[in-house]
């Protein structure tokens, strides 16, 4: 561990916390129809949007029409994506879109592919630069980028709704807030953020591939395209699905120390926003607080443990008898699928960075990483991608947990539960824990499928039995159901002989069930959550007075971390014991 | 009376010995499925225990174990037969919650002997056929057949059989001590009631039936904890469901026995078996205060209570003003008031009246027999507002104020200015002012005081700490009204209190989302009673406001209301607090059962112990003792909380956060500690006193 390293994770918990704040502010008056600086800017342009859709964003929807116009949505993405895919190489597409005449990848890795992208998951079974056309990855890749991560966002937006709301069922206008969180959150971000990262070296072209002469005199083929344009999405979005397949360990992806803490800004700042936003939409700044607070104790604990626990080096570095200790020319630790530029520091914010959000970009080989490194991002997967989460994701799983910790705590002070003033009864009970429950069901349900079965198997190399065979498979179903998207060595779905996908083939059975554990875990807590939305929405509001439990103090942070581990641990803790903590007890290799 | 005047019936032991015997049966009785299976939780306990039962006499008769392993006979049989026990403490904590009620019906029922009543026109009628508008007979003796209202007649009448207070209370007709319950006794007098109860439905059926929780309901908050608790079990069973492929992948198979005692051990046990006798006990624990909730809904809402809305009269003062100093007006000898307010008063049987006798005679005002100095007694009526007698030709009058200075401008004469200036005096210090008249002229004002019962500053001081809000309601003036309250320390008041203001009131404080409740006896209190999220009618009141309130107190102790509250809240709290306790648990459980399953998983040297026995961090004995010692736990830890969850965990006033942060210290915090020691003293007698 060195002075650097810590003081890089304090800077950045601070430089997030100054920005998510105003950030909070301006995404609370965009929701809440107010004017912005940006208004007379993107005032035209939105209302020409509402006269194209031929919307009205006054209209007020009830749970079961804003759940309907995200379905469709969804599902008319879904199929545009398909089609965008799977005609990669066909007559109509020009030849500068598609320089290198990449076929199309067959139907199950793109129904992975697919569902993988309209649900932010962006799990890659495929190298991107050995997959997709410059048109798959622009018209198709990144357009999902910023419409699955704007749907994630205007969930959350109408469960605050929901809570807050007075005055009948209406938790907002999908179509309007779909416009509204393009148009001025994702847009204004993306575009700043994508020529900060030009700046920094990140390539945007659409030039073929380069032939390199390497000075040991051979050749390297060094993959080109429009990355920027992606990358700042990739991470703004929680998206994490990388231009090349390793992800931001590429130099044309995240080329500098500086693009890595940016990088990781950008993954953390709306879902960090969100929550002062979901403060100021109930009136109450300290909810927003309060929840912000849970989040960063948690997030820091589990950079503090990663990043001791990589500094420390691995077991098999300590047998060897390695150094490890920083020395004069090294930083120490366990460097091991590490990038040089990142340090371990580095890396190790990064791994947390994208595990506790729905993003699953890498630095990094979490593979490579320590026992106790590695099951950090485990353990931040059995969170159920609560502690900042994804955009949008993060704050309505919080918030259901919320309502979990309020019905019990609330029974505790003597009254039957209220939260922000709302009697919490049977109903909202239920759907939150229907919502809760849907991630770590199906996360746990497709691990025991894949495992048990011949067909899961095949995914697993040879050379990875026993614990790091079950690490791989129960990490690839974690992260699919919880939309995370990284990937925990080589679980594999797709066998890719060449570049360009001639002779290739899918894994039908992992692509199958990968592809639906991740439309379940993405689309039922959606629904669950709108209707716990629609279920508050209409609720008289009660005062609270001496007697009502807070929700904006540190009892009741303490209390909301509490269920969010007990949740996690208790559902997790068998699978997690056959996996990473027997990977971690032993200094036998698996 | 005093304020914490409760009459508290005896709470009923535990261990009494028909209790105990009828609360075993029962507990045997409820194993019936059909019975269990409106408890998800203990239903998949009962299941569980059936499926280990298999498996036991499958081994029994030489084959294997259900599902694979080769585990000892001994083992399998002992976690069937505790989990059969879990089931049994399950319901035994239901049967003894059960049993304490039906102990106090049984007394209750013993006084609804068949009786006949006497009707109006002499004939004869059974008791259990009178309907609503019969008009029976009842004399000193004989018993009340059917609940009703006194129509004619007055009479004392012995309610000890519901009550348990053994002094005689006055029923008589009109006014708000009209309403009789079937059962009680009249002990003087004869009285005519006009029977309000359809057949059957009496009280004293009504009462019986919900002590015996016959009409138990799931209350709102109880299903919702409920679904809470069953969609644990459903995770819960996922994960032990998904633990067998994962076991199978590690090349460790798991027996069906241990499958079972891991998903019991897991499931929410403790607060399941426990949830329906916390509900019960807590319209015991009313009872016991002779408060009878008529639904268990009344109950779960009272703990919400927001705002109590507490009659001035009776409630927070004695109720009975006292005259407290005469005041003459200019060139008035005092005495001559004293005697004239005497005089007026002789007739008046109110204790205003009385009290205006007695402080004369500290004048030195010999007393006055009616009769013999020819008086005619004027009664007081709603129109006059005054009372007084005609004497030797004079008008002697005693009043309210204006009433009174009506009465002396009509007799031609004028009220002097001083007058004006003490009623104003009198209501700003929260008196109520009698002015007293002799003809046309004005004597001056006898000075009543009404006073603050002892403790009640401190009664608001504590509801305060609660959160909750008091509004103190009169019909008094708004001075009068001020002043009391000031003195008091009651939150918030309303004056002049008809009772459309005090439906209006309670209206408005429940559209900004307060929960109401009150107390009231009269009928005109009925509607507002009704309205009332709380409605407490006094058991001396009328028979409309006992059907409109959802609660009677027995003892006709307005205060009561405080206690009611702290009984909703406990009640609320016990279920929170167990809950949190039943998961804390699960942490030891984990580190008892899952270190002894895969002890041998990915062990390096054949039946030698893997890696994963470093997490068995309790040291137990054995992996069998292991699993046998977390599951006896899980049961044992039932019965050991009947108790508490009996008597219910205590409410302290001491704000929501602070009573939040000691409730998740005892029983989150604690939840996570106990069993790991007391898994770990079970498996000391389970492994090495008994070899297991």
């Amino acid at each position: 561990m060195t002075f650097s390293g810590w003081a890089t994770i304090v800077l950045f918990a601070v430089i997030l916390t100054a920005l998510a704040m105003p950030l909070g502010s301006y995404m609370a008056k965009v929701y809440t129809g107010k004017r912005v600086f940006l208004s007379p800017l993107l005032g035209g342009p939105e209302r020409a949007l509402y006269a194209i859709l031929r919307v009205d964003p006054k209209q007020q929807q009830d749970w079961k029409a804003y759940a309907k116009s995200l379905l469709f949505f969804s599902l008319a993405g879904w199929l545009l994506l398909y089609a965008i895919l799977r005609t990669q190489n066909a007559f109509f597409v020009p030849h500068a879109l598609n320089p290198l005449g990449y076929h199309p990848a067959p139907w199950n890795v793109t129904f992975n592919t697919v569902s993988s992208f309209v649900t932010n998951t962006n799990w890659q079974y495929y190298s991107g630069e050995t997959t997709m056309s410059y048109l798959s990855q622009m018209i198709g890749l990144t357009v999902q980028n910023w419409l699955s991560a704007a749907t994630g966002i205007v969930v959350a937006v109408a469960l605050i709704r929901g809570i807050v709301g007075r005055s009948g069922k209406g938790l907002g206008n999908f179509w309007g807030d779909m416009v509204r969180t393009v148009l001025y959150l994702l847009g204004p971000i993306s575009v700043i953020g994508a020529l900060v990262l030009v700046s920094q070296g990140v390539i945007e072209n659409f030039t073929t591939y380069l032939t390199a002469h390497t000075i040991t005199g051979l050749t390297q083929t060094i993959a080109m395209g429009p990355v920027a344009s992606q990358e700042v999405i990739k991470e703004l979005g929680t998206n994490g699905g990388g231009f090349f397949n390793v992800n931001s360990a590429h130099p044309f992806e995240n080329p500098t120390a500086f693009t890595n803490l940016f990088e990781m800004l950008l993954v953390l700042l709306i879902p960090a926003s969100l929550v002062f936003a979901y403060g100021r939409m109930t009136g109450n700044r300290r909810q927003g607080i309060a929840i912000y607070t849970t989040m960063i104790v948690m997030f820091l604990g589990a950079v503090t443990v990663a990043y001791i626990a990589e500094a420390h080096g691995s077991p098999a570095q300590h047998a060897a008898g390695l150094h490890t200790h920083v020395i004069s020319g090294s930083g120490g630790g366990n460097m091991e699928g590490k990038e040089q530029r990142f340090g371990i520091a580095g890396s190790a914010l990064f791994d947390v960075v994208t595990t506790v959000t729905s993003c699953g970009a890498v630095n990094s080989a979490i593979e490579s990483f320590t026992g106790i490194g590695g099951a950090v991002p485990f353990a931040n997967l059995s969170a159920s991608e609560v502690i900042f989460g994804g955009v949008g994701t993060g704050l309505y799983s919080i918030l259901l947990y919320v309502l979990l910790a309020v019905f019990i705590g609330g029974l505790m002070v003597g009254r039957t539960p209220e939260w922000l003033g709302k009697k919490i009864e049977a109903r909202e009970i239920k759907l939150a824990g229907l919502g809760i429950l849907i991630t770590p069901l199906a996360a746990l349900f497709c691990t025991a499928m894949a495992t048990a079965s011949k067909g899961g198997r095949a995914s697993i190399s040879d050379l990875s039995v026993g614990p790091q065979g079950f690490s791989e498979t129960f990490y690839a179903y974690l992260s699919q159901a919880n939309n995370n998207g990284s990937a925990f060595a080589g679980y594999t779905g797709f066998i890719q002989p060449n570049a360009g996908n001639l002779g290739s083939h899918g894994v039908t059975f992992a692509d199958l069930l990968g592809g639906f554990d991740m439309l379940f875990a993405r689309f039922a807590p959606i629904l669950f959550a709108l209707a716990v939305a629609g279920s508050l929405a209409g609720k008289r509001v009660s005062p609270a007075g001496l007697g009502t439990m807070r929700t904006d103090n540190s009892t009741f942070v303490v209390l909301l971390i509490g269920v969010i581990v007990l949740v996690g641990a208790l559902t997790f803790f068998p699978a997690l014991l056959l996996g990473p903590i027997v990977q971690g007890l032993t200094g036998h290799l698996y | 009376m005093a304020v914490n005047a409760t009459h508290e019936r005896q709470a009923i032991s535990l261990f009494q010995r028909d209790i105990l015997k009828r609360a075993l049966l029962d507990s045997l009785v409820k194993l019936d499925p059909r019975v269990q299976v409106r408890n998800p939780v203990m239903f998949v306990v009962e299941i569980g225990a059936l499926i280990t039962t298999l498996s036991c006499l499958l081994q029994a008769f030489g084959g294997k174990p259900l599902g694979a392993g080769a585990e000892p006979g001994w083992y399998t049989v002992t976690i069937a037969v505790w989990l059969w026990l879990t089931v049994i403490f399950a319901n035994m904590a239901e049967a003894f919650a059960e049993g304490r009620g039906r102990a106090q019906a049984d007394t209750l029922r013993n006084m609804r002997k068949e009786t006949v009543a006497t009707m109006r026109d002499g004939s004869m009628k059974a008791a259990s056929a009178l309907s609503r508008g019969d008009i029976v007979v009842v004399v000193a003796g004989e018993l009340i057949p059917g609940d009703g209202s006194v129509i004619e007649g007055i009479a004392t009448v012995d309610e000890s059989a519901i009550t348990g207070e053994s002094a005689p209370v006055i029923r008589e007709s009109g006014g708000d001590r009209s309403a009789v319950t079937g059962g009680t006794r009249v002990t003087s007098d004869r009285i005519v009631v006009e029977i309000t109860q359809e057949p059957g439905k009496s009280f004293l059926d009504r009462m019986i039936a919900l002590v015996e929780g016959a009409e138990r309901r799931k209350t709102p908050n109880e299903i919702a904890l409920n679904i809470l608790l069953a969609a644990l079990t459903l995770i819960f069973m996922i994960v032990v469901a998904t633990l067998r492929p994962f076991g199978l992948f590690a090349g460790t198979s798991i027996s069906e026995t241990t499958l079972i005692a891991l998903l019991v051990a897991l499931i929410p046990t403790t607060i399941g078996a426990l949830l329906s006798a916390i509900g019960i006990a807590g319209m015991d624990r009313l009872v016991r205060r002779n408060v009878l909730a008529l639904s268990g809904r009344a109950v779960e809402a009272s703990g919400d209570v927001d705002v109590l809305l507490l009659d001035k009269t009776g409630t927070i003062t004695l109720g009975n003003r006292q005259a407290s100093e005469f005041i003459p007006m200019p060139g008035v000898p005092e005495s001559e008031l004293a005697e004239a307010a005497q005089l007026a008063s002789l007739a008046d049987e109110t204790p205003e009246g009385r009290s205006i006798v007695v402080l004369a005679k500290q004048y030195g005002i010999r007393e006055h027999d009616m009769a013999q100095i020819h008086a005619e007694f004027v009664p007081f009526t709603a129109q006059t507002r005054m009372s007084g007698v005609n004497v030797d030709g004079q008008q002697l009058r005693k009043g309210a104020g204006d009433a009174i200075i009506g009465f002396v401008e009509a007799e031609g004469g004028q009220a002097p200015p001083e007058l004006r200036a003490q009623l104003d005096r009198i209501g700003r210090e929260g008196g109520t002012p009698l002015a007293v008249a002799r003809d046309n002229q004005i004597l001056g004002v006898v000075y009543l005081k009404d006073t603050i019962k002892e403790g009640m500053k401190e009664r608001f001081d504590q509801l305060r700490a609660m959160g909750i809000k008091t509004v103190m309601v009169t019909g008094d003036n708004r001075l009068t009204a001020a002043k009391i309250a000031q003195e008091s320390g009651v939150d918030d008041f309303l004056a002049e209190a008809t009772p459309e203001a005090k439906l209006a009131l309670i209206r408005e404080q429940q559209q900004d989302g307060r929960l109401v409740a009150m107390t009231g006896d009269g009928t005109n209190d009925a509607p507002a009673l009704a309205q009332a999220d709380v409605g407490v009618a006094m058991n001396t009141g009328t028979q409309a406001a006992r059907e409109a309130g959802n609660m009677v107190d027995l003892d006709s102790n307005p205060t009561k209301l405080i206690e009611i509250v702290e009984v909703g809240k406990q009640l609320l709290i016990t279920r929170g607090a167990l809950t949190t306790f039943s998961i804390a648990n699960d942490i030891a459980k984990y580190f008892a059962i899952l270190p002894a399953i895969f002890i041998t998983t990915y062990a390096t040297t054949a039946g030698g112990r893997g890696p994963l026995h470093v997490l068995n961090i309790m040291n137990l004995g054995t992996p069998q003792s292991a699993i046998v010692s977390a599951i006896i736990f899980n049961a044992i830890v039932i019965p050991l909380l009947i108790p508490l969850s009996l008597r219910g965990v205590r409410y302290r006033p001491i704000g929501a956060s602070a009573l939040l942060r000691r409730n998740l210290l005892i029983y989150g915090l604690g939840g996570i500690v106990a069993p790991f020691i007391g898994i770990k003293l079970i498996d000391l007698i389970v492994h090495n006193l008994l070899g297991g």
